[in-house]
């Protein structure tokens, strides 16, 4: 199968990044080197092409109703406010579950207008997510479902000091946090969302994809460094941020995955019967994040002695340790509980920590 | 370090690591990875040593070195026994990065079988292989 190319591919090339093959993309893993990157955004901003995700677009009089159905977090919160030349509307964090309650995603869900919502995907679960919206639009009148994946590029602008880059090339004041709202960048019109997967302040951009090239350059040329996707990974762990397919899937639950807060039962979202039960009889294994004590570093797939598993592991570039993250019994998932790790046949000690395991200031 | 750099005194292994021998000691070797594997696998963020007095069997591996994304097995070039190990390393791997024949050698071993150096690559052998 041949990979498939974001609108940023010749950037990326020509800056000399490494590019690897991730969900059917061809992807930068890394520019300088995954610490430097992963530094530049924890110290002043880092960018990052995100334009692999997909985008669903619900809308029409009954898009609400819909995505009640499949997604599970309480959709009519979010928020849609009048400002001056357009609307300031909600972000919202959610999983999708299949009738048994496994996740099938986790998706942010922006509000485009008063009857149009725009849900970011994972890359490799667009088309899954797609049709899974279309397979429970049965007894909804006026409702659509668009594919927008060819229509958006995506960067992620991240760091203390991403909002006032961002804010240099804007027409008017950037949306807060878990805010999203149209804004004129440099020449382009580009959704901002105050929205992001590494710990710390920044916006998420979606734009035309033609105008991707130009956007991403003016924000290089303010001082973003081009990030890989594997600083990506060490930020999102740092920061106690799920991936799909390492740590939720749909052999579990969002319950045992720590995102009962995303799960609004009551609208009866499509698994929330089997979400209710876990939650009230609790769940048998949580995820934890841990980090290792005495070196070593631990990866996905290794296992914990005595019952458990590694679904996310690296070496922290902020707190120079081995971290990760993993699903433990929950008797043993209270932070300060000693885990033993078997990394490849050497056993490993490791520490249940308080989430996220970086933390600003901390 | 910034440039490619295959020593001529140096004998190389298609994994990636290259044994030196002294002509003052023809039955020991010192074992370590190659400018190419460190700069494939970025800064090294962790090494443990394996113990002295293992054996170590050629084409097989005998330690991991860890980057940030992922862990690789080191490849023993030559079958011996360690007789040595880079301790400092264990603290800070930097070396095996900024100086990886030098500061940055992983163990010594005593070789067992001498003749196992006859399939091993000198620098301009190493280097042809790695442009295929």
């Amino acid at each position: 199968m041949s990979l498939r190319r974001t609108p940023l591919y010749e950037r990326h090339a020509a800056a000399g990044a490494k590019l690897v093959p991730f969900a059917g993309f061809e992807m930068p893993v890394e520019y300088e080197g995954v610490r430097e990157e992963h530094m530049s955004v924890r110290e002043a901003c880092g960018v990052f092409d995100v334009s692999h995700m997909g985008e669903i677009e619900t809308r029409g009089a009954g898009a609400r109703e819909l995505l009640q159905r499949v997604l599970s977090n309480d959709v009519s919160k979010i928020a849609l406010k009048e400002e001056t030349g357009g609307v300031l509307v909600g972000a919202q964090y959610s999983v999708i579950c299949a009738e048994n309650g496994g996740v099938l995603d986790d998706v942010f869900t922006y509000r485009l207008d008063a009857e149009r919502y725009l849900t970011v995907t994972n890359a490799a679960n667009h088309a899954r997510d797609l049709a899974w919206f279309e397979g429970h639009l049965h007894g909804i009148s006026d409702v659509e479902v668009i594919d927008r994946f060819e229509d958006y590029a995506m960067l992620a602008v991240q760091g203390p000091r991403a909002r006032e880059l961002v804010q240099a090339i804007s027409d008017t004041p950037l949306p807060a946090r878990m805010t999203a709202a149209v804004r004129r960048l440099g020449g382009s019109e580009v959704l901002v969302c105050g929205t992001g997967y590494t710990g710390e302040d920044g916006v998420e951009l979606l734009c035309a994809p033609e105008e991707a090239e130009t956007l991403w350059d003016a924000l290089v040329r303010r001082g973003a460094a081009p990030a890989g996707l594997a600083a990506r990974d060490t930020l999102r762990i740092e920061a106690c941020f799920h991936l799909y397919g390492n740590d939720l899937t749909e052999e579990r639950g969002p319950i045992e995955a720590g995102l009962g807060w995303c799960c609004r039962e009551e609208t009866g979202f499509i698994g929330a019967e089997a979400v209710r039960a876990v939650r009230e009889a609790g769940p048998r294994e949580r995820m934890v994040a841990f980090a290792i004590v005495g070196g070593g570093i631990a990866r996905a797939g290794n296992e914990v002695v005595g019952g458990g598993v590694v679904t996310s592991g690296t070496f922290s570039p902020s707190l120079n340790v081995g971290i990760g993250l993993g699903y433990v019994p929950s008797e043993r998932a209270q932070p300060g509980t000693h885990l033993e790790i078997d990394v490849r046949g050497k056993i490993r000690d490791a520490l249940v920590k308080e989430k996220p395991l970086y933390r600003k200031g901390g | 370090m910034a440039a490619a750099n295959y020593p001529d005194d140096l004998l190389y292994h298609k994994e990636h690591d290259w044994a030196r021998i002294d002509a003052g000691a023809p039955e020991e070797a010192t074992l370590g990875i190659t400018w190419y594997a460190q700069d494939a696998l970025g800064e090294v963020v962790f090494f443990q040593p394996p113990a002295v007095g293992t054996q170590v069997r050629k084409d097989e591996p005998y330690a991991e070195v860890e980057s940030v994304k992922a862990v690789s097995d080191v490849i023993a070039p030559l079958s011996g026994e360690i007789i040595a190990v880079n301790e400092a390393l264990e603290d800070d791997p930097q070396p095996i990065n900024a100086d990886p024949y030098g500061d940055g050698w992983l163990v010594r071993v005593r070789v067992a079988d001498s003749a196992e150096r006859d399939a091993l690559m000198d620098a301009d052998a190493y280097v042809a292989s790695l442009s295929v």
